[in-house]
């Protein structure tokens, strides 16, 4: 029984590699096998996981440390040189403002990857305790907390972030990532509760119960742990849809503003006055970039997905 | 007395209507004594443990009424908190399948040390040196090396031994055991309950097994409750049932288990099923099934339970009959 999920189908020649290394295969089949371990082990052998997580974990070294390949400022531009195309020393050309496209589109990562993952914490955090609590404790507050769910749900993102990030007028990441943690943790809390009401229905969650285990220690060491892997796939897919979502409203002019370095802001700039015409290297090179991100992001989360979820085996 | 069930009712709310799982049933238990709870499937003898233990779902359950009397303090009254602090404490339970009852994600250890934890506010390390010592307790080889291990990791046997260390953890007054071997094959199904058996004797502690086998019942039990369609029909120290039962369902029963020096004969099988339980029959809810059933066991109100001898009771009318046979 515990072997049953580990071989893929066709792979024929992983197991005949096994048999080659039994030595070192003893010490793995020693170990506990779980959901975790299983996806790893899943995880590790699929080349779009690695890619991806490579981009990433990439751009999450220069949003943290721009300065690792980029020694300009990114504030620090030249109007003399304004709309200069790509040269040796400035790969990417210079935008409008005449600043380093190349050190822009470096700096700006940390925007998209802060508000990302930071919407998304916020986001699986709130959807899973309000999903958690109306999938444990049923009846009256499924109900209250579902039909508030629904109604957030039905409020649709961008207009709903338009609406309340036009209110504000000091807009940095904090207030983007407010909004769409605000606006987008339905689906998650739908997910959740799924999950919470599928565990909770387990053999094991009642035996705890009679002996004794209270609410609490029921949904966190009981239910929780069995509950929490469809969350985190959910999680880790919009993660890239969220840092789409800030350049969409960068764009329109709602999300991040210009002392703010990021992608959405420059191709919006870009397209003031459609300058992108006859310099295409200031739209094409944010926008390039954003999309290798969230596709990364997205691929991660496809692969995760895949690990995680059984069926899919 | 250890407890007192004194004419509980469980009802469930379901699609086809309220459902009467349990109507009306009492039993008491001694330190020390063993009453086995006998029934088909859908009789309500889980329902009435899960009442007992105070873990039945609501919605869609409700008890309906009654009482719940352990150590004279009625438990269906008591606060939630109060009660929790009993579960597990003074009362605990030993579940079916071992597998689905025990956390698939952490560490038998764990498991067992949670009920230290819990309810005694153990550190981790002592609770983890009590976990051992539980599973030396009931007999589990090499406990040092496989405290760590997961429910998954363990043999049937060893998981039904390591629920009832759970059970037995903080030596409770009273043990629940719903049908504890009947997810085991044979031979060790004789184990765990020559061990449960022992681990009783040894503690003093009321045991409510619940069953549907015969034969796990005779070895066993002091005194046996037969369930039918939510209610009891028939109580009696356990020789006495077995040697002359007083109710025409207990006595089916008896005549549908398989016997060696019977052989080539045809088994002898209760015809009918067991009432839907949102539709119980008028009077006596065994008498479509029953041979003996004639016009005054259709009509309500059905037969009460008739003193038929020291300690025995038959919700029969004709049990003079049923016995005299």
């Amino acid at each position: 029984m515990p072997d049953r999920n580990s071989e893929p189908l066709g792979a024929q020649e992983d197991a005949s590699a096994k048999a080659l290394t039994v030595g070192t295969a003893t010490e793995a089949e020693g170990a506990p096998r779980s959901l975790w371990t299983d996806a790893w082990h899943d995880l590790r052998r699929n080349p779009i996981f690695v890619l991806s997580a490579l981009l990433i974990l990439f751009l999450v070294l220069i949003s943290l440390w721009p300065s690792l390949i980029a020694s300009r400022s990114p504030v620090h531009c030249e109007l003399g040189r304004s709309l200069e195309g790509p040269s040796a020393g400035h790969w990417f050309g210079f935008d409008t403002q005449g600043c380093d496209v190349y050190t822009r589109t470096v700096y700006g990562a940390r925007a998209s990857i802060a508000v990302g993952v930071c919407a998304t914490l916020g986001v699986a955090l709130l959807g899973a305790l309000v999903g958690s609590l109306a999938g444990f404790f049923g009846g009256f507050w499924d109900t209250l907390l579902s039909r508030v769910t629904d109604v957030f749900f039905g409020i649709p993102m961008v207009l709903g972030a338009i609406v309340f990030l036009s209110m504000i007028t000091l807009r940095g990441i904090w207030p983007v990532v407010l909004v769409i943690a605000a606006l987008g943790w339905p689906p998650i809390a739908r997910i959740a509760r799924g999950a919470v009401i599928t565990a909770k229905q387990n053999d094991y969650v009642q035996a705890a119960r009679a002996l004794g285990a209270s609410n609490t220690r029921l949904l966190l060491r009981h239910i929780m742990p069995n509950a929490i892997a469809p969350v985190i796939v959910m999680a880790t897919i919009v993660l890239g849809t969220f840092i789409a979502l800030e350049a969409t409203l960068s764009y329109l002019g709602v999300g991040l503003r210009p002392p703010t370095v990021s992608w959405g802001v420059d191709i919006s700039a870009a397209s003031d006055g459609m300058q992108f015409r006859n310099a295409p290297h200031i739209l094409l090179y944010p926008a390039a970039a954003l999309s290798i991100t969230v596709l990364a992001f997205i691929m991660l989360g496809d692969a995760v997905r895949d690990a995680l979820d059984p069926r899919l085996r | 007395m250890l407890l007192e069930v004194r004419d509980l009712r469980v009802e469930f709310q379901t699609r086809d209507g309220l459902v009467q799982a349990v109507n009306g049933v009492s039993y008491t238990v001694e330190a020390g004594e063993t009453l086995a709870v006998l029934g088909e499937s859908g009789s309500g003898k889980s329902v009435t443990a899960q009442a007992v233990m105070g873990i039945i779902d609501s919605p869609p359950g409700r008890i309906a009424g009654g009482e719940v009397r352990f150590q004279g303090r009625d438990l269906l009254t008591m606060r939630a908190e109060e009660r929790r602090r009993v579960r597990g404490d003074r009362i605990a339970m030993i579940f079916q399948d071992a597998l689905s009852a025990l956390n698939p994600v952490l560490t038998v250890g764990f498991q067992l040390g949670e009920m230290f934890r819990v309810h005694r506010g153990a550190s981790r390390a002592e609770a983890r040196a009590r976990a051992i010592e539980l599973m030396e307790r009931v007999r589990i080889p090499a406990a040092k090396e496989r405290v760590n291990d997961y429910p998954h990791q363990f043999s049937g046997g060893m998981r039904q031994r390591i629920m009832i260390a759970m059970a037995l953890a903080l030596e409770p007054e009273l043990i629940i055991a719903d049908e504890p071997t009947t997810a085991l094959d044979v031979t060790v199904q004789a184990q765990v309950m020559d061990l449960l058996d022992e681990l009783q004797r040894e503690y003093r502690m009321g045991l409510i097994l619940i069953t549907h086998d015969l034969g796990v019942v005779a070895g066993v039990a002091d005194q046996i409750a037969v369930m039918y369609a939510g209610r009891i029909v028939e109580t009696a120290p356990v020789h006495e049932l077995y040697r002359r039962p007083a109710h025409p369902y207990t006595k089916g029963l008896l005549e549908s288990i398989p016997r060696l020096d019977h052989k080539g004969g045809e088994l002898r099988a209760i015809r009918g099923l067991p009432p839907n339980l949102a539709r119980i029959p008028a009077g006596c809810p065994y008498h479509p099934r029953c041979p003996l059933a004639r016009d005054v066991c259709r009509e309500n109100p059905r037969p009460p339970l008739y003193e038929v001898g020291p300690g025995r009771a038959s919700a029969c009318h004709f049990w003079k009959e049923t016995m005299g046979e």
